[in-house]
């Protein structure tokens, strides 16, 4: 653990009383540190193209008084700067007078362990796994014309400091291996992206040369798409994979279930609580508990313990995520939910790990159920516009589907629905849930936050495919 | 305050100093420093307020061919020790690339130019307050408008580049941003949308009422869509999306993406790949311009570019690295454009609406659906339906399909060319392209 007061002119005492002080007469509000070390090795056509190390230190101060939130943040940690930081937030908040909102659920569980995954491997080591990786795409064939691999490695130590001098803290290890490749037929160029990672070792992904199976995995999709026809245009029936895919629900109806869009009443779910927004057999529930899963965490960036929040059951509205600001306006609880990128930004309620429980149906059944549609096995990314609802996702592999038979592959496009309808158009649940390999990252008001998904195969009875071919 | 220039070259010459010392044959180094004020209002009230300052900086080390960096945002001596120690050690256990190296000596920027990028001007908390409470009375005025989230943001940076050739330079920029972003509603829909203004002078902003007129009136035109059929249609893009256009074109021409052969417009320089119009600039010395600048981020000195002249591709966006590889001199791209901008095509904006008996106007796309390997694009899409000329309905729950390498041959541009990005388009039309709906 990293001690953040060790280096610095202000004592840890000394600190507790300027948090203290400056909270005195707000409704909530922390001091949060962070140190965090992270590295990124890059290989590129053919060579190791970078390899950086990060090193970042800082602190951000909240006060909320109501419902304004006031928040400064600096690299120093100094008396200086904490002092500074202190006359700013209660110059925003001069006129504003609340009661002390204080109490965090204790928990001893852990779902990580205190690791540092950049000093447990080498960097020849990892130098040479990507040297292999690229030596056994390249050895697949002429068609492999470019590969691109590489290691994204990080510890984040984060202490939050309350008014009164209580302390909570967390050592998250994160790491991610990433391959991407482009391949070339007959002048046509595709390309094929697969990764793995979370919150343990690299080892936990790459010994045993199983990253032999990362590398076959994008090989297999850029090769899918090398006999892509151009994707269809128009409403028809979509069947999608178990896994990555459940990005669908992170956009369609995640983002619309975070308390802020809730209270702020922007989200096209804001008034829907307690009703069935879902098919029947539809669970959603978003878990911060997982051992080891990329969305996981400890302790939240308010230092409140993760759980699993059921989010919709059996097609009935049950929960919204909540960080401690929303939950506290809205009169709930906070879930554990509140998350920001770095020191530099502002906790918002955020998703963890999301994901649609498994039903009782076959993939074999939804596939043939289907006259003419689509079968999503991979995305890219995806985006929803949280006040009308409209979501799209982008295809990266995917079939047509005819007659109840897996048909062409077909170019990569984008699908488009309505969050608030959609799960409502869910007619099977598969009963194969699968988690994504740990590779997810949500972005939301210019903040990054690494998260998971999860769910069966799913059939959808109607949404719009953005082809080419009318 | 910012820092000085002093104190950041001081830090900058000190790990020049020690990576040499260390062993680095040659080295290069930005500090930079940022301070930036934001309040936020949200339904007329002060919703939240925040300050950031953030000092960071970030060195590469070489030996020989061997290259490595580190970046940090701890810039006591002590930690900047371990760190620079840290980067010569991985830096020696790098391989060897032959194109690694600094930009050659005569391409360094030898004149800085004073471009106006810095007011002086500090706004105060309360000076901000009082735009927004005018900008959100604006935005608020119509009662369809049930939700309002406005912010106005000053920002103030410093910076130095240096290596190990002598390069030394760098300067103060500043910017003041102000939104809007409205909720609108009636018995059917929901509907958000927004406007923005960002200057380098407090002086030049938008005015306040304006852009929350602005910001409400495109909300609430959205409102009651619908959703049209799947068809072969005109297109025409609004300026705020027809800008993303040209920054696809811009990654397309990237050296890294053309030296790496994951363009589709790898080999296509001297060719015609738009239609003869077209002409596209890249002007980093416009006076106060949101993209310009005097060097990149090599210290590579940047002239102004005609990328694309009557339809054909003349230059691709050099850095040195990529420029060795593919034996072409660096022209000052390392990090992306300037200004970037089509130039005004010769048609007023009303011509273009009426070009053809119907086609869609498009205010909003989501998605990533670019792909500059293969030219096809995808992506959701919200608009109106255009007939003779009239904005007809709002429609969305929609996407728009094609391929680069064809849209950029049909494109037509209005004659409406503002400057309120770094890249900016005139209102954009596209003859055919698949429209999925219904």
């Amino acid at each position: 653990m990293s001690n953040f007061f060790e280096k610095s002119d202000v004592s840890r005492k000394e600190a507790e009383s300027i948090i203290s002080d400056t909270l005195q007469k707000c409704d909530d509000g922390e001091l949060y540190l962070e140190n965090s070390k992270s590295e990124s090795i890059l290989l590129d056509d053919n060579k190791i193209k970078n390899s950086s190390y990060n090193s970042d230190l800082g602190f951000g101060f909240r006060a909320i008084s109501d419902e304004v939130v006031a928040y400064s943040h600096s690299n120093e940690i100094s008396k200086n700067s904490l002092k500074q930081s202190s006359e700013n937030l209660k110059s925003t908040l001069k006129s504003v007078k609340g009661t002390y909102n204080h109490e965090i659920p204790k928990s001893n569980k852990k779902y990580y362990d205190n690791i540092n995954p950049i000093e447990q491997k080498s960097l020849n080591e990892k130098i040479k796994i990507l040297n292999d990786v690229n030596d056994y795409l390249r050895s697949k064939g002429d068609k492999v014309k470019q590969v691109t691999a590489n290691f994204l490695g990080e510890q984040k130590s984060v202490e939050i400091i309350r008014s009164g001098g209580e302390t909570l803290s967390d050592v998250r290890p994160l790491v991610r291996f990433n391959v991407s490749v482009m391949v070339e037929k007959d002048g046509r160029k595709e390309t094929g992206v697969y990764g793995v990672g979370g919150r343990q070792s690299y080892d936990s992904y790459l010994k045993d040369e199983n990253w032999k199976s990362v590398c076959d995995e994008a090989l297999r999709i850029a090769s899918v798409n090398l006999e892509s026809k151009p994707a269809p245009a128009g409403e028809m029936k979509v069947v999608l994979g178990p896994g990555w895919p459940a990005i669908l629900i992170h956009e369609a109806v995640g983002h619309g279930l975070e308390g802020d869009f809730n209270r702020k009443k922007t989200s096209a779910f804001h008034n829907l609580m307690g009703q069935k927004v879902a098919s029947e057999g539809v669970t959603i529930i978003d878990d911060g508990t997982i051992d080891n899963r990329r969305g996981s965490l400890t302790i939240d960036d308010e230092g409140t313990p993760t759980e699993k929040t059921v989010l919709i059951e059996n097609g009935i509205l049950k929960n919204f995520m909540q960080d401690r600001l929303n939950a506290r306006l809205m009169k709930s609880r906070s879930t554990g939910s509140g998350r920001r990128e770095n020191y530099r930004h502002i906790v918002l309620p955020r998703m963890r790990n999301t994901m649609m429980l498994s039903g009782k149906q076959t993939q074999e059944e939804m596939i043939k159920a289907v006259d003419k549609g689509i079968f999503a096995v991979s995305f890219g990314g995806g985006q929803v516009d949280i006040t009308s609802g409209k979501f799209v996702f982008n295809c990266t592999e995917a079939y047509e589907i005819v007659n109840g038979k897996i048909g062409s592959p077909i170019k990569g496009a984008t699908l488009i629905g309505d969050g608030p309808s959609i799960l409502k158009e869910v007619s099977m649940v598969g009963n194969d849930m699968m988690m994504d390999p740990g590779i997810g990252t949500c972005g939301k008001a210019g903040q990054g936050v690494p998260v998971g998904v999860a769910q069966p195969s799913i059939l959808i009875n109607k949404m719009t495919v953005g082809g080419t071919k009318l | 305050m910012v820092k000085d220039q002093e104190f950041l070259e001081t830090k900058a010459s000190y790990c020049l100093g020690l990576a040499k010392k260390l062993g680095a044959t040659d080295s290069s180094v930005i500090v930079k420093n940022s301070i930036s004020e934001t309040v936020n209002f949200r339904n007329k009230k002060l919703d939240e307020s925040n300050r950031s300052d953030d000092l960071g900086l970030s060195i590469t080390t070489y030996i020989g061919k061997k290259k490595s960096s580190i970046s940090s945002s701890n810039l006591l001596n002590d930690n900047l020790n371990i760190l620079i120690e840290k980067c010569i050690e991985t830096t020696k256990n790098t391989p060897e690339d032959e194109f690694n190296s600094l930009p050659d000596r005569d391409l360094f920027a030898k004149e800085v130019k004073d471009l106006n990028l810095y007011d002086e001007t500090h706004i105060e908390n309360n000076q901000k307050i009082d735009y927004l409470k005018k900008l959100e009375a604006a935005a608020s005025n119509d009662k369809k408008i049930v939700n309002t989230e406005s912010s106005f943001t000053q920002n103030k940076s410093n910076f130095v580049l240096a290596n190990s050739e002598g390069f030394c330079d760098g300067y103060k920029t500043s910017s003041f941003t102000a939104s809007s972003v409205t909720v609108a509603k009636d018995e059917k829909s929901m509907e958000r949308d927004y406007e923005y203004s960002s200057k380098c002078f407090l002086k030049d902003l938008d005015d306040a009422d304006e852009l929350g007129n602005l910001a409400a009136n495109q909300t609430i035109r959205k409102l009651s869509p619908k959703k049209i059929g799947s068809e072969k249609i005109a297109i025409i893009f609004d300026k705020r999306i027809a800008k993303g256009v040209l920054s696809t074109f811009a990654s397309a021409i990237s050296s890294s993406a053309i030296s790496r052969g994951t363009s589709f417009l790898k080999d296509k320089v001297n060719q015609k790949i738009f239609s003869d119009k077209i002409n596209v600039f890249d002007k980093p010395d416009m006076l106060k311009g949101l993209g310009s600048r005097n060097f990149d981020s090599e210290g590579v000195k940047t002239d102004t570019l005609k990328l694309v002249d009557q339809g054909i591709l003349k230059h691709y966006l050099i850095d040195t690295y990529n420029g060795k590889k593919l034996n072409l001199k660096s022209n000052g791209r390392c990090g992306g454009t300037s200004n970037l901008y089509f130039e005004n095509g010769n048609i007023s904006f009303k011509d273009l609406l009426n070009s053809n008996s119907k086609s869609l106007y498009i205010t909003e796309t989501i998605g990533h659906g670019s792909n500059i390997v293969t030219g096809d694009y995808s992506v959701g899409a919200t608009g109106f339906l255009i007939e003779n000329g009239e904005f007809k309905y709002p429609i969305n729950e929609i996407t728009i399909a094609g391929n680069f390498k064809d849209m950029f041959q049909n494109i037509t541009l209005a004659n409406d060319l503002e400057f309120k990005y770094a890249t900016n388009s005139p209102t954009m039309l596209i003859e055919e392209m698949v429209v999925a709906g219904k």
